[in-house]
């Protein structure tokens, strides 16, 4: 599958995934190297969130799943993400009823946290740190859902959809946040919004109709606006107007 | 096993020797030591037979609840109560002149069916506005109150903690005394099977097949323009119905009734005879009853044997309390087979996991609505 | 005057039972999603052999009765978090089932107190001091009632210390609110369950002794008429959250004291009316979290 002689960090094979009895992914094959960032691409409802849950276990899962040369498809989701995982999920799901210091505390694996990174990179949160996650605006929640995962050492980061909804402002903090962390960790990005894309991803796994129908460098797939259109369903039009909330570059629902 | 396999015509010929066979049974001599007290004529063998029928067809219609609706009820025995009180304080208090004796039983019998189905349709209409865990947790509330006011002997009708004895003066002769269990026998086994095609003709019957959609997925069936609620509260009030049924049969059985039938505890019982039997299935609800009931009845005389009598504490304690071992098997029944005494059966075909888990979103539902 | 008062204080020692039983439950359900149906038999082993100790040191003397509670407590924690280990994980997620063993437990080890200790209440004999009364405002308060309150309060300051101040409060709290994003952080969950059922175990079987001396007696069903109550409190106080399960307890045993007096002894049937109602104008409860 892999294009390059790179190893990879985690690599997917024959992966089915369900929720509740209904086949949500199907025999997805994938790899990730073990640098940059993969972005895994495709329309609404095709299963990205899905693919993710299943590496992590957080739905039923099949298939072969390899975590730096240790399968890991049958363990349980705190197992694999103690082998270095870290998540930024889908609509952030912070801890609402917690402060954003005992978000933070939760999240810390190791005795020795990376708080500089955290402190450096998202400086609102420490003035937070005793507010309720719940009363945050949905930028500062990003930041501690971000913050949870890049306080670890990982060997891989999974980010599911991490502009979703965000002020442009917001957006252009999260990416940059994204693009320092890539510098130490492989990233696995789920991402809507062609502009971030862009700037974040070396390469790209585009899922349609529950399958991987492409793999391969970014640049292939971002300077061909006939597939871009094909599979993703978005016109990469010429003016980057993707900071705009409500911009032509979102996948349609 | 083969039975199950076999074409619907085989099926219902099969059916129709089995419901032959039981009405023949008074008739008949068969002793079987261990499941049966006496031979098949004796009254004591017919009242255990009549009562575990009574009891399976309660079951049946706590399985169009559970089994069909996925609605984890623990106020089912209400209505039950409702039918065996009701029948008892009808018959006391109603004897209108102008109808015949036998009329006023049969009047008596209907109005109590009556009572049980609209007493469904207020709890339901109150119960369904919740579901999941607040739904169980209503419907016990609701089972617990009139377990308290069957307690309270209200108007002297019911009796208190003593129960209430049948009223014999407008209940035809052949339906009074031991030397009649036969017929009482009979009538069981009537009740039995109005209650096993009612409820195989709510399954077949487009409320039915809602109902069973929205135990599955409820938003595809809001999809599709219909509101869960007013089929859930049908079922609920014919399965109140039924239950009441069964109680007005159980009255006449046991020539009285005593406050247990009203206990949240009751429900438990019929939960257990469900899963027991196998959750989904009609005939699972009707074997878990009679193994149930034959089994409680067995573990209860040898209880009082000399043999248990005889043993160390360690096992005469345990081995004398028939709840204990039927609470043990029934958790062993939980953890190791999945699909009941009926799914013993069916274990070479597919496992009945998606059902059970429509079950599951069912009480998960709070979390997603 | 003085019988609004008697009814409050004697409301808030039953209340405090209610609590005390609640507390676990609404716990255990918000963390894990199980409907703990033998929650009443922790509560009743508790008594029973938080009692047999007690009987064993001497009859009636403080140091007795304060045996019979620890016993109770770590009675009801053993019991309880072996229910978690060896049933209750068995069915992780499959939530009816977990309901279904809890069912057949608590028929079963009713069935169980019952071969043991009878079928008849067994009496118990507490310090003196806890069968007099006390006068306030003109009211004659069972002394037995105050300590019913004290410990309730002390047990409530102590599971909020617990979940404010360490790891696995932390984790439980979280757990409550979304507890597949608790393991997702690396954590294991599981060790939190049974935690969980522990504190929850404790609680009720330290209730079980003091239920003992609030009704004067241990019987193999104390439990499982105290769990209905404290079913009632769990769903109208909101599934899931102590606080509401707290003053759900104090408002459905006060209600329960006032309707039995003023009402001709209707307490019982007020508490359902109260949670139908409660159920219909907001059926996530008092504190609950989401509907
Ligand atoms: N909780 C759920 N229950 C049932 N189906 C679901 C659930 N979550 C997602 N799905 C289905 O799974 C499919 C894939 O969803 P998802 O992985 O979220 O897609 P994506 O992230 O690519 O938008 C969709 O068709 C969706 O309808
Ligand atoms: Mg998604």
């Amino acid at each position: 599958m892999s294009t390059t002689s790179r190893t990879n960090i985690l690599t997917v094979r024959n992966l089915y995934g369900r929720i509740e009895g209904q086949q949500v992914v199907e025999d997805v094959s994938f790899d990730v190297p073990d640098t940059g960032v993969t972005a895994l691409l495709g329309r609404n409802g095709v299963g990205k969130t899905s693919t993710i849950k299943s590496i992590l276990g957080l739905i039923d899962r099949t298939g072969a799943i390899t975590l730096a040369g240790r399968r890991v498809d049958r363990l349980p989701t705190h197992k694999v993400v103690q082998l270095g995982v870290g998540y930024v999920p889908e609509d952030r799901e912070v801890f609402g009823k917690l402060s954003v210091a005992e978000n933070l505390k939760l999240a810390e694996r190791s005795a020795h946290p990376n708080r500089a990174l955290v402190e450096e990179l998202f400086p609102d949160l420490v003035q937070r740190h005793a507010q309720l996650a719940g009363t945050l605006s949905g930028g500062q929640q990003q930041m501690v859902s971000l913050a949870r995962a890049l306080l670890n050492q990982n060997r891989l980061l999974l980010v599911d959809e991490p502009t979703k909804g965000l002020s442009p402002k917001i957006v252009t903090e999260v990416t940059q946040a994204l693009l320092a962390a890539a510098k130490t960790v492989p990233i696995l990005l789920v991402e809507q919004n062609l502009q971030v894309i862009r700037q974040l991803a070396d390469r790209v796994v585009v899922l349609s109709g529950g399958r991987v129908v492409f793999t391969g460098e970014a640049a292939e797939l971002l300077d061909d606006p006939e597939r871009i259109q094909r599979y993703l369903g978005v016109h990469s039009g010429a003016d980057h107007s993707s900071t705009d909330h409500s911009n032509t570059e979102q996948v349609p629902a | 096993m083969s039975a199950f396999r076999a074409r619907p015509m085989t099926k219902i010929t099969a059916s129709a020797a089995l419901v032959l066979l039981m009405v023949l049974l008074p008739l008949l001599n068969i002793t079987i030591p261990g499941v049966f007290p006496g031979a098949t004529y004796t009254p004591g063998t017919l009242q255990l037979l009549a009562y575990a029928m009574l009891i399976a067809a309660l079951a049946l219609s706590y399985h169009l609840l559970f089994g069909l609706a996925g609605m984890l009820s623990f106020g089912h025995a209400l209505f039950f109560a409702a039918g065996a009180y009701g029948l008892g304080i009808v018959l006391r208090n109603f004897s209108p002149s102008w109808l015949p004796a036998g009329a006023t039983f049969v009047a008596s019998i209907l109005i109590t069916v009556l009572i049980g189905f609209v007493l469904a349709a207020l709890v339901g209409s109150v119960s369904l506005r919740v579901t999941g865990i607040s739904f169980a947790m209503v419907t016990l509330a609701f089972a617990q109150a009139g377990s308290v006011v069957v307690r309270r002997n209200p108007g002297g009708q019911t009796g208190g903690d003593e129960g209430l004895t049948l009223d014999v003066s407008h209940v035809p002769d052949a339906l009074v005394g031991v030397l009649n269990t036969r017929n009482l026998y009979w009538l069981s086994l009537a009740v039995l099977v109005t209650v096993y095609l009612v409820v195989l003709w709510v399954e077949k019957s487009r409320a039915g097949h809602v109902v069973a959609a929205t135990r599955e997925n409820e938003l595809r069936v809001r999809v599709i323009g219909i509101r869960p609620y007013f089929v859930r509260l049908l079922i609920f009030s014919i399965a109140g119905a039924l239950a009441a049924l069964a109680g007005a049969a159980f009255l006449l059985l046991q020539s009285g009734v005593s406050p247990r039938v009203a206990t949240p505890d009751f429900t438990l019982t019929l939960l257990v005879i469900v899963v027991l039997g196998g959750v989904g299935l009609r005939w699972g609800a009707v074997l878990g009853a009679l193994v149930y009931t034959l089994l409680d009845q067995r573990l209860t005389a040898l209880a009082g044997s000399e043999f248990i009598a005889g043993l160390p504490d360690i096992l005469r304690i345990p081995l004398s309390q028939p709840l204990f071992i039927l609470g043990t098997l029934f958790i062993l029944v939980v953890l190791f087979l999945p699909g009941g005494l009926a799914g013993l059966t069916r274990r070479n075909r597919r496992p009945q996991r998606p059902r059970a888990r429509g079950r599951e979103r069912m009480l998960d539902s709070e979390e997603t609505t | 005057m003085s019988t609004i008062v008697l009814l409050l204080i004697t409301g808030l020692g039953l209340g405090a039972l209610y609590f005390l039983v609640a507390s676990g439950l609404s716990l255990i359900y918000g963390l894990m999603g199980v409907l703990n149906f033998a929650h009443g038999s922790f509560l009743t082993i508790g008594a029973f052999i938080g009692w047999e100790v007690a009987r064993r040191l001497s009859d009636g003397s403080w140091w007795a009765l304060v045996a019979a509670m620890l016993t109770g407590a770590v009675v009801g924690a053993l019991v309880a978090a072996a229910t978690e280990f060896f049933l209750i994980r068995r069915l992780y997620n499959r939530h009816i089932e977990q309901v279904l063993v809890t069912v057949g437990l608590a028929l079963a080890s009713v069935a169980l107190f019952e071969g043991i200790w009878g079928t008849d209440p067994t009496y118990v004999t507490s310090p003196s001091w806890l069968g007099q009364t006390t006068e306030i405002l003109g009211a004659r308060i069972p002394n037995n009632r105050f300590m019913l309150i004290l410990v309730a309060v002390l047990v409530l300051v102590a599971i909020v210390l617990f979940l404010k101040f360490t790891r696995y409060g932390l984790i439980v709290r979280a757990g409550v609110e979304n507890r597949l994003m608790v393991t997702a952080l690396g954590i294991d969950v599981r060790r939190a369950f049974t935690l969980v059922f522990a504190i929850g175990g404790a609680a009720a079987g330290l209730g079980g002794v003091l239920a003992s001396i609030y009704y004067g007696y241990v019987s193999a069903h104390i439990g499982g008429s105290l769990l209905i109550f404290a079913f009632i409190v769990t769903v109208i106080g909101g599934l899931g959250s102590l606080a509401g399960a707290a003053i759900a307890s104090v408002l459905v045993a006060v209600l329960q004291q006032f309707a039995n007096f003023y009402l001709g002894g209707t307490g019982d049937l007020a508490v359902v009316l109260a949670l139908a109602a409660v159920l219909l104008l907001r059926p996530r409860g008092l504190m609950g979290a989401k509907a």
